[in-house]
This record gives C-alpha cells, structure tokens and sequence, in this order.
C-alpha cells in the first residue's frame, strides 16, 4: 500500500449545489479527500449521497446551470482545477485525469466506430497522426484483453458486449496515460462474471501502470477486493474514511457499521433476519446543520440535531464524523 | 425448514417448458430462426417455500418466471399450479385464476401507473375479481398498506411521491390483495439501494410467514438469494444447469457454472483471497444460436470433447440435487 507517496489530488471543502425549481440541493457538502499517487481510493454511498456528483464537478463535468460549485479547492498539479479555464480543463480532461462511465450502453458514441472514438483523445492530446493514433489504438484493445482488436477497431459500439463496451470505455480512458482514473461504478451495470474479468483487468493494469484511481461503487464487495483506502460518502459528506482493512475490521462511524451488516454473504455464517437500517437517506434541501445520519441512527443524541459533526482523526489514517468517535479519541 | 421427513406438497410444477421468441427477417418477414429464451426448464416448487432463480442478465430467468405465470403463451411444455395444468389454457380462462398467482416486478418505477393514486392501485385487482363495495375496498386496501408497511394516510397520493422502496410496497400490496398463494418476485429489489433491500426483503419474509406463500424469487444477487432461497435453480443460457437445497449449493456447488458463478462474488472482506477464484473468458453465447451440445461448453473451464458433442441430461444425482453436466454422469465417470 503506498503511503507517504506525494499526493496527485488534493480535494478541500468542496461543495456542489444544484439550482432546481423545487429549490436548492445541496448535493456535496465540504467534501475533503486527497489520492495518494498509486493509490486506489473507493468511494461508497448509497443513491444520492454525492459521490458521483463529487467526482464530476472536481474536472468540471457539470452543467453550470443548474450546477454550482460554490467553494472548495482542487489542487492538481499545483493549480486549483475550479478556477482553471475551461481550454486548459479540457487539456487536462482525458489527457491528464481520465473518466470511465456507468453505463457502457449509453457512453459510447453509437455513430462512430471504436477506432475512431479511441483514436480521438490521441489525435487531440497527444498530437499523433491517424496512423500513429492507430497503432496505439490497437495497443490499448490489446492492453485490456479485446481479441482481435486491428479488426475489431472497425467495428461499432452496437457489435460489442457489454463488458466489451466498459473494457473499450477503460481503454480510452487509459489512452492518454492519466495520472489519476476516475471510474463511476464501472461495473454495476455487468454481471458478475464479467465484473470479475474487469477487476482482474483493472488489479492488472495498476501494477503495469501505477495510476491513482478513484473507484465510486455501491457494492462494498467490489471495494474489499481491489481499494486500499476508502471513504464513505452519506447524505452529501464524507462520514468516514480508513485503509480499507480498517474500515471492514473496525467501522466508526454508525453508519458504517450498519451498512456493513446489512448486506448477506455467499459464504461464512447465514444470518436468519437482515438487519435493516430503518427509515429514507435524508433530503438534501439546504445546507447541512446537523448530522445527515442522526434520523436513521441508533445511538444518536440531542447534540446531533444541532450541531454537524466534523471528521476527527480516531487512528491511523482514519477518520469518522461522529460526535461518539470523537469522545473516544479525547479519551484515547 | 426443508427435509424433515415430511412429504411435502407440491404447488407448482414445470416440466420441460419452452418459450422461443421467432426472428423474422427479410423482405418477406420470413422466419429465420429463434431465440430460445427458456429451451427446455423443469422444476417444481413446493408449497410454502422460496425458490430462488438465479443467473446472468439475459439467462432467460425473468421470461421464465413470466412463461411459469402464462404472461406469454408459452411454445411448449407444461406449467401446474396447484395441480391445474394452465400450459395450453386460453387466456379468457386464465383470468379467473389470476388470484391465486401474482407477480412483483422488477421496476417499481414503471410498473405503477403514474396516474392513479396508490388506492386505485392496489384496489385494481379488487374490482376486477371481487365485488367489493367502495367502501369494503378501501378497508381492504387500507389493510394491505398496513401489512407492508406503509402509512394509511397515503392511499391518495401518486406513484411519484414515493422512494424507490415504497413503490416496491406498493407493488407488493398489489400483488397480495386477492391472496395469492404462489408469487413470482422478478429481481424486486434490483432497483433498490442496499440499505432499502433489506427492508424489502424482511417484509417478503413475513409476509411469507404469516399468510403461507410460495415464491419464485428471481434475482442475479446470488448473497440476497442465498438468504431468502430454500432451494436455488441456476439457470444459463435458458436451461437450468443445477437445482439443490440452498445449504448444499452455496457449500458444494457441483456444476462448473455454478462454481465459477459464486466465485466472481465479491465478497465484502479485505482478507478473503482471491487467488483461487475461477475467472470465466469471454460472453455469454446469443441465445439465437446456442452453441451444440452443452450450453456452456464455450466457456467451461473443465470441457471435455463429449460437452461439444453431446447436450448432458438434466437429472438427479444425490437426493433433492439435480445437475446437467457430463462430470456428474455416471457413465462417463
């Protein structure tokens, strides 16, 4: 695990809110992070918590209106992303932090062939001419396991498998040699069998290329098996982060913990009766005053109706925003 | 709850059901061949118990669960429901036993009419096949928010004003309004986050509990069906490869599908290893042209060349488990 490495991404008290006619929504809330280079951060939350919205307003991705990103820092390279114009953003988009999508069915361009969709950020970022574009192309078809892949850069979207499609999204996101990969639940929309081709795929490709990743994903399985350190996201913060052995040994945060026992195994001990965590993820209308988990939380108190816990270091690496951690580590 | 001697009832029984979809092209719309969406599926369900169904997307699980409750008219076979066979019954008459079989689907999102309000639907099943006055209906319906769990309060309300967890409720209480006995439960909480399919399930098994129901529970999450599932049938590329008591199947998968299958899960444990685990190449064939002989010779890691050949029986090999695969056949071994 790479710690002590130079950080690539340096995220400070972002926050995103959204304009809509119902009102505000405050979707990411002072969200603080770094990545480490080399390092995979997994980032997990349930629908709405913010992660997806996190990552997309760090390079700009979302349409102002009705996004805003109100502050916050992005330090990447030496400079604050959220106040890079948009030419130099688009340089570094692709070029320099790469993005793979959710949905392999709806990212690709359906009028195009791969080839081209694969030569475009060469031609663009890299300067290459078509043929030397080509050439590369069919390196990166090679690199994330298409057979075939001179023949198959003819071929369009459409004649692609699904896992197919997501290996093709990786490759052009992998095209440029980025120094960070940003990858939106790159798996969810597969079956597991060619999930798990693509985590070998992704564990692989690390080792060959050391990038910094950010796994976003909703199946803490998936983030067991390849992240060294994870941050939870609820309600639009960031509740907890640790190495990622920390976190499934040693959960904090409340709501860690409950998520950790709602989900069933495949193996191991079968428990009768799911545990459940009763009751909605919260609305997100204005910006938070108090802890967003407190409603659904069994050991919340009268102090967390007023006040908004703030992440306190409890350990190594590890921090929890929760007002019981923080009596813990005074004590500690 | 299973094997304790007793013999126990069998609700439903399907014996070599199929369900082709033809693919007309050309011209002419000539009919050039088919897809084979379930080719050949036997299994029963006994009375009170969960089946679980499992496999990839584009297995044939959903149209099966969909054929098993002639939702199609099915292209051959048979399907018994509480010894009624209703295989080759003309939907007119089909109608009428529509009570006792219902089906939660998989979006909640577009399976409720965003136009009427959660009284209506789950008071639609009630004018169809009761004659209920307005006002024992909406006790009815009030009765059956309750039993899922939701507030009485908001019988008027539409479909858009709820969770994605609540609508699933609704469509739960739909299903439970003229008291079914068998319901097939079509990936019910795919759509739903963790923490809210927990809650789904719980009230499935409740529900299970006090009103006696049978289910077909079809689902790609092989961790939910493991703890909701009595016996589990995989199914791969419109056959079902193997069916065994849950227990069995989880500790003792016999079929090369079925293990590769339950190792691609990741299990949520930094210290699990997963140096063992068995990563299948390449896809799923189209069901249109199954390859010959076994289905899942393309990407068996144990083939032999009687797989290409040969198609292998479906059959029973210890009591209660039943597998297709050359390996578990006696004569090759």
């Amino acid at each position: 695990m790479p710690d002590g490495g130079p950080l690539v991404l340096d995220v400070q008290n972002l926050n995103t809110v959204f304009a809509t006619r119902g009102g505000e929504v405050h979707a990411v809330n002072n969200v603080s992070f770094s990545l480490k280079k080399g390092e995979l951060l997994g980032v997990v939350g349930e629908s709405g918590s913010g992660k997806s919205v996190t990552m997309m307003s760090l390079i700009g991705l979302l349409p102002s209106p009705p996004a805003e990103v109100r502050n916050g820092k992005v330090m990447f390279d030496g400079r604050d992303l959220l106040q890079t114009d948009a030419n130099t953003l688009r340089d570094i988009r692709g070029a320099r932090i790469g993005f793979v999508f959710q949905d392999p069915m709806t990212s690709l361009n359906p009028v195009f062939t791969v080839g081209y969709q694969l030569r475009e950020p060469l031609i663009r970022h890299m300067g290459m001419n078509k043929k030397a574009a080509n050439a590369r192309a069919v390196e990166l078809l090679d690199l994330v396991g298409i057979p075939d892949a001179a023949q198959r850069l003819k071929d369009f979207p459409h004649q692609f498998s699904g896992g197919m499609r997501q290996r093709v999204m990786i490759a052009i996101a992998l095209a440029c040699d980025p120094e960070v990969l940003i990858a939106d639940e790159p798996t969810t929309a597969l079956d597991v069998t060619i999930q798990a081709q693509i985590l070998e795929l992704v564990k692989e490709l690390r080792q060959k290329l050391g990038m910094a990743i950010i796994w976003i994903t909703h199946d803490l399985g998936v983030i067991a098996g390849i992240a060294d350190r994870v941050m939870v996201m609820y309600g639009g913060q960031v509740v907890e982060q640790a190495p990622v052995r920390e976190i499934f040994k040693n959960p904090q945060h409340p709501y860690t913990k409950a998520l950790l026992q709602t989900i069933p195994h495949v193996s191991g001990e079968r428990s009768e009766r799911l545990q459940v965590i009763e009751g909605q993820p919260p609305m997100l209308g204005a910006a938070p005053t108090a802890c967003p988990f407190r409603d659904r939380c069994d050991v919340s108190h009268d102090r967390c109706e007023r006040e908004n816990p703030e992440r306190v270091n409890t350990g190594a690496g590890h921090d929890v925003a929760c007002f019981l951690a923080e009596k813990e580590s005074m004590n500690a | 709850m299973l094997d304790n001697g007793q013999k126990r009832e069998k609700l439903v029984e399907v014996s070599d059901l199929k369900m082709h979809f033809p693919i007309y092209a050309g011209l002419f719309r000539k009919h050039v061949g088919d897809v084979k969406a379930v080719d050949g599926v036997s299994f029963d369900i006994f009375d009170g118990e969960t089946l679980g169904l499992v496999g990839e997307s584009g297995c044939g699980k959903s149209t099966c669960g969909r054929a098993v409750l002639r939702l199609y008219d099915i292209t051959s076979g048979s399907v018994k429901i509480g010894g009624r066979e209703i295989g080759a019954t003309p939907q007119g008459d089909l109608r009428k036993m529509r009570p006792t079989m219902q089906m939660v689907f998989q979006d909640p999102q577009a399976s409720l009419n965003p136009r009427m309000t959660v009284e209506g639907i789950i008071g639609e099943p009630l004018s169809e096949h009761t004659d209920l006055d307005r006002k024992g209906k909406l006790a009815k319906v009030h009765e059956l928010m309750d039993a899922v769990g939701l507030n009485r309060a908001f019988s008027s309300r539409y479909p858009h004003e709820f969770s994605g967890g609540q609508r699933q409720r609704i469509g739960i209480a739909r299903a439970l309004a003229l008291n079914p006995k068998f319901i097939v439960c079509d990936e019910p909480i795919a759509a739903l986050d963790v923490s809210i399919q927990a809650q789904v399930v719980n009230l499935l098994e409740d529900l299970q509990k006090k009103l006696g129901l049978t289910y077909l529970f079809i689902s790609h999450d092989l961790s939910m069906v493991r703890h909701i599932a009595d016996r589990v049938a995989v199914m791969y590329l419109g056959k079902i490869v193997e069916v065994s008591p849950r227990d069995a199947l989880y500790s003792d998968p016999l079929h090369p599908y079925t293990k590769a299958l339950l190792s691609a899960v990741p299990e949520p444990d930094p210290d699990v290893t997963t140096d063992d685990r068995v990563i299948l190449q390449g896809d799923v064939p189209s069901p249109s042209n199954p390859p010959k002989g076994c289905n899942f010779c393309t990407r068996c890691p144990a083939v032999m060349d009687i797989c290409h050949e040969n198609e292998p029986e479906f059959r029973e090999v210890s009591p209660g488990r039943f597998v297709a695969c050359h390996h578990h056949n006696e004569t090759t071994n």
